[in-house]
């Protein structure tokens, strides 16, 4: 199971940079999304990975799973959102005024154009 | 009066002036004085005791495990300071009153002043270096805004930013020679510090702190080579000239010197250095001053030069030339400030301050004349007067005192130094007030009222009662403050014959040979004029200049403006830095056993990586890729459901709901599709960063994940305290809310800032021309027929109460059960935002009453009283209570302190997502569109207006 949430962390941290490194705001958005995936699983997965475990406390409960990681993986959660919808609003602001969604301030279209 | 309100008195004072300048400038001048004067009183009140040898003392630990504690100490020293800063406070406020023109802000002025003000008194009352630190730093922001004060005025603005970088690169010195000092002493209390002289002078840091330390003293009391910033800070009004200039700022570093006298001193290092500059300070000083034609400027070099002559009294490091010191610093206030009123008035008359415009004042202006005279003459250091006194005393010491096995120069130079005080301190009565009557002076001058001459008229007093009554006026004050500086009893006993001593006949020939130079002036400025010299101003700006070039080239050379590339940078860096951590480690065997893998997290794997891949294959398409990461954001809540995250389940897909509606809405206005752009080199490149950052991502919390932690986590006691301590069983929820409640305040506080943000954001973009263009934007293909579905209105409305049902069972549920208010205010959030969805803005907003920004503040102030709720039962913020209570007919429940905070989170989250979204919805507006009747069925309704302009 371990190495099935690793290399899915690790799969979504390559797209995640990949679509970072665009040119343009709406992928860098999403791809910023994506990162917070991976970051908010890896952070997550440092509490170790258990089934049926919840960090709530029964009689009936045979253990719990580290729940530290858990609480700073929910406000991580909202703190992402806070930032993707800031990010988002000044993409859609810079493109409403200059009618342009690239990302590089350089006259020409790119870096390598 | 305690000295914590004496320091605070004038920081909270500085609102009155502010405010009560909409009453007039008097209301706002009378309350300006009425603090200081309290202050003052305060102070005096402390005054009968300090004077018999006593140390007054207030102390509050603040910071203890830094050292840093709020401890002020009152002694002679700062009593002497603290009635100089807060007596010619009270005098200067009196005269600005009637100095500022009715166009100058006063209000403003007032506050600065005070300020200042509270900044200076702190530095001389506080007992602790680290406080006295943040005070230095104060005086000099308050005076960087009191020079520039006539923002107006170009030279005001440089002068001020001169200023600011000359003692605030002195004050960063000055805090490493404070921090050495310190970790020598092993204390950051000045009284500490001060009985460890041996333990300080024998330590290797001496001389690095000592440098350190003078620097910010050199700085700050324009010593030489700092001297330049001082005249250039002449900008400034004349009162605050009066004030920062010659009483109170410039005596900062004087005053450091002295308070540090008992353990810095008396070592070769400190007589070199603090007595040679003083000494070139005073003759260069002296010197420059004769030949300046702007009244202030001669004041301004003659402060330099008398700053100079102090502090190489200090540097001498005997206990006489101590004495002499904390003399002439009083003296020095008086005759001094009195002047640069002085100068103030004639300005103010005759609109010029060029001496070569003025002559013959003293048949116009008689009074100010011979206030003008008494002060000047106890600047020339001429009998009776104050500064006759201490100029003797000076002599006297400089007399004994030989450098460097040379024992002719320093009585020497201080006689030369003493000649051209002479000199400059006539020059300003006979080129001003004597000579013939001039016709030509730019205005009609003549006397002012009292509210000018009253203030200089009082020190000028002061003048000649210390020089003819010093030992009724000046010994006490002076007794008890060279006390402190010395660290022993001293007896002073000035007095105005001594007999025919060396210091006698110094004075003598000072005195004449300043006469004898006055009258050659014109010869002496033609070799002055014909000397050269180099100008401080134009070597201080080609620095900043050579600086400025430097940083910009820095700058461009390495932002170009393209973010990707410094997106590139940091991530090859920051992946050579992980490759140096791991290639320099030692990778453990594994010891934690893997978990099985089963057929359902292998599905969901395959979706979860397959949609994010499919993100990145179609991003050219938003619209798809819009709708694939919602499908990563599902599997990612089912994978936290499935390893035992209930609420990260919870949270994640109430989350996902709300990013993809907002990143939808946005789309509305963003171009639909994402053009190739990258070459194929580039995108390599890129992929290639993506894929080793993957592996190393990926690669790290596999190793993490199949080894065991190196030490005992933390989490143990949250689970075995989690119902003992904080009275829930879901151990994330009291985390969240009890253990790391501070982290939560922070977080839903940053989220608030976040949605405010937004709102900030929205108001500008829609305040400016991009209104108009999205008014008339054409949509980008044909809208649907029908803006507002029946079937969605109908639905969502009776969805709503159902929906808020839920979000207050997920909340109460919370503390026990998977909830909370993070996931309880997204729903809540989301039953509101399918309303505006629905049944369009218009039609929403107007049933919105509550302003969302208000939802957030309270949210933030309910957990914030929730916090501080706990100081009432003498525990510390947001420490947390619960207990149990029956109801009748009712199961026992539970109140809890946490869940109150978990309000306050509800709040802040449900505000800040609303305000979110509405703002941008709000882009979206067009006329027409909204439709305040979306639910067109009303048959008794006659407008169909609303129905047919919609769908266009």
């Amino acid at each position: 199971m371990e190495i099935l949430l690793a290399s899915a962390v690790g799969i979504l941290t390559a797209g995640g940079i990949y679509l970072i490194l665009r040119q343009r705001t709406f992928p860098v958005i999403l791809g910023l999304s994506i990162l917070s995936y991976a970051v908010n699983l890896f952070l997550f997965a440092t509490g170790r990975l258990a089934l049926n475990q919840p960090p709530i406390l029964s009689e009936h409960a045979t253990g719990y799973t580290d729940p530290i990681p858990q609480a700073l993986v929910l406000t991580a959660i909202v703190i992402s959102f806070g930032m993707t919808a800031v990010v988002l609003m000044m993409a859609l602001s810079a493109y409403l005024a200059a009618r342009d969604d690239r990302i590089d301030m350089s006259d020409d279209k790119g870096e390598d154009a | 009066m305690s000295l914590f309100l004496i320091a605070a008195l004038p920081f909270l004072g500085a609102v009155f002036p502010a405010l009560l300048i909409r009453a007039g400038r008097n209301a706002a001048s009378l309350s300006t004085g009425g603090v200081t004067l309290l202050a003052l009183i305060g102070l005096l009140v402390n005054a009968p005791a300090v004077l018999r040898g006593e140390v007054v003392t207030a102390r509050l630990d603040w910071l203890p495990d830094l050292g840093l504690n709020a401890n002020f100490q009152l002694d002679g020293l700062g009593l002497l300071f603290a009635t100089l800063i807060l007596g010619i406070g009270l005098l200067i406020i009196a005269y600005a009153r009637f100095y500022l023109s009715r166009e100058d802000p006063m209000g403003q002025f007032y506050s600065y002043l005070l300020l200042f003000q509270g900044a200076m008194v702190g530095i001389v009352l506080c007992d602790n270096i680290l406080l006295l630190l943040i005070f230095w730093e104060l005086t000099s922001l308050s005076s960087f805004l009191l020079i520039g004060f006539w923002k107006h005025l170009p030279e005001g603005r440089q002068g001020a930013r001169m200023a600011l970088t000359v003692t605030g690169a002195g004050g960063l010195s000055m805090i490493g020679g404070m921090l050495i000092l310190g970790h020598i002493a092993g204390s950051y209390d000045l009284s500490v510090i001060l009985q460890h002289k041996d333990l300080i002078q024998a330590s290797p840091l001496y001389a690095p702190a000592l440098i350190l330390i003078l620097l910010g003293c050199f700085a700050k009391s324009a010593q030489f080579p700092f001297h330049f910033w001082l005249p250039h800070a002449m900008a400034a009004p004349t009162p605050v000239s009066a004030y920062l200039h010659s009483a109170t700022m410039v005596k900062a570093g004087l005053f450091l010197m002295a308070r540090m006298w008992p353990v810095l001193s008396g070592t070769d290092l400190w007589f070199y250095l603090v007595g040679s500059v003083g000494l070139i300070t005073m003759v260069l000083g002296a010197v420059i001053a004769l030949f300046k034609d702007d009244l202030k400027s001669l004041l301004a070099f003659s402060t330099v030069s008398h700053l100079g002559l102090i502090t190489m009294l200090l540097g001498f490091g005997t206990e006489a030339a101590a004495v002499a010191a904390v003399f002439h610093i009083i003296n020095h206030a008086t005759f001094k400030a009195s002047l640069f009123m002085n100068a103030g008035i004639i300005d103010h008359e005759t609109h010029t301050r060029d001496i070569k415009l003025l002559g013959g004042l003293r048949h116009l202006m008689p009074l100010t004349f011979t206030l003008a005279g008494i002060a000047a003459l106890s600047m020339a250091g001429i009998p009776p007067f104050n500064g006759f006194l201490s100029k003797e005393m000076m002599l006297e010491a400089a007399a004994h005192t030989d450098w460097a096995g040379v024992a002719w120069l320093v009585p020497a130079l201080a006689v030369f130094g003493a000649l051209f005080s002479v000199a400059y301190s006539l020059r300003y009565i006979a080129h001003v007030f004597l000579g013939k009557k001039r016709h030509d002076y730019p205005s009609h001058p003549h006397d002012p009222g009292p509210g000018l001459w009253l203030p200089p008229a009082i020190l000028v007093a002061l003048v000649v009662l210390i020089g003819l009554f010093p030992n009724v006026f000046a010994t006490p004050i002076v007794t008890a403050a060279a006390t402190a500086v010395t660290g022993h009893e001293v007896h002073f006993h000035p007095a105005l014959w001594h007999g025919l001593t060396p210091a006698l006949y110094m004075s003598i020939a000072a005195v004449l040979g300043g006469i004898l130079l006055l009258l050659a002036y014109r010869g002496a400025r033609a070799v002055w004029n014909n000397l050269p010299r180099p100008e401080a101003k134009a070597i201080f700006d080609a620095i900043i200049g050579a600086v400025t070039t430097l940083a910009r080239g820095i700058t461009q050379g390495l932002h170009n403006g393209s973010l990707t590339r410094y997106a590139a940078i940091f991530l090859v860096f920051t992946l050579a830095i992980g490759w140096y951590a791991f290639d320099s480690g030692v990778l453990g065997p594994q010891t934690h056993a893997t978990l099985p893998i089963t057929p359902m997290p292998l599905l969901g794997w395959f979706c979860l990586v397959g949609s994010a891949l499919c993100v990145v294959a179609f991003h050219r398409n938003r619209l798809l890729s819009l709708v694939l990461i919602g499908v990563s954001g599902l599997m990612v809540s089912l994978t936290f459901s499935y390893l035992s995250a209930p609420d990260l389940a919870l949270t994640q897909i109430s989350v996902e709901v709300v990013t993809i509606i907002l990143l939808l809405l946005a789309l509305n206005f963003l171009p639909q599709d994402t053009p190739k752009e990258s070459s194929p080199m580039r995108r390599t490149r890129d992929i290639a960063i993506s894929v080793v950052a993957g592996l190393g991502m990926g690669g790290l919390i596999y190793a993490m994940m199949t080894r065991d932690f190196a030490m005992p986590s933390i989490s143990e006691y949250h689970l075995a305290n989690s119902y003992k301590g904080g009275g829930g069983h879901n151990v994330v929820n009291v985390t969240l809310v009890d253990f790391r409640g501070f982290d939560t305040f922070g977080e839903i506080t940053v989220l608030g800032i976040a949605a405010i943000i937004i709102f900030a954001i929205t108001e500008a973009t829609l305040g400016s021309r991009v209104r108009a263009r999205l008014l008339n934007r054409k949509p980008w293909k044909p809208l649907a027929g029908d803006a507002h579905p029946l079937m969605m209105v109908v639905a969502t409305r009776v969805m709503m109460p159902i929906a808020f049902m839920v979000a207050a069972y997920i909340f109460f549920r919370g503390h026990n059960m998977p909830g909370g208010g993070f996931v309880a205010g997204l729903v809540a959030a989301i039953a509101v935002i399918m309303q505006y969805m629905a049944s369009g803005f218009g039609w929403a907003a107007e049933r919105q009453r509550l302003p969302y920004h208000g939802i957030i503040g309270m949210g933030v102030l309910v957990a914030a009283a929730t916090g501080m709720g706990a100081w009432f039962n003498g525990k510390p913020f947001l420490t947390s209570d619960y207990g149990y209570i029956h109801l009748p007919y009712l199961e026992k429940f539970e109140v809890a302190t946490a869940a109150l905070f978990d309000l306050g989170v509800f709040l802040a989250v449900w505000g800040a997502v609303l305000l979110a979204l509405q703002s941008l919805s709000r882009f979206a507006w067009q006329p027409g569109i909204a439709s305040t009747h979306p639910m067109d069925i009303n048959p008794e309704r006659e407008d169909d207006d609303t129905n047919e302009n919609e769908g266009h």
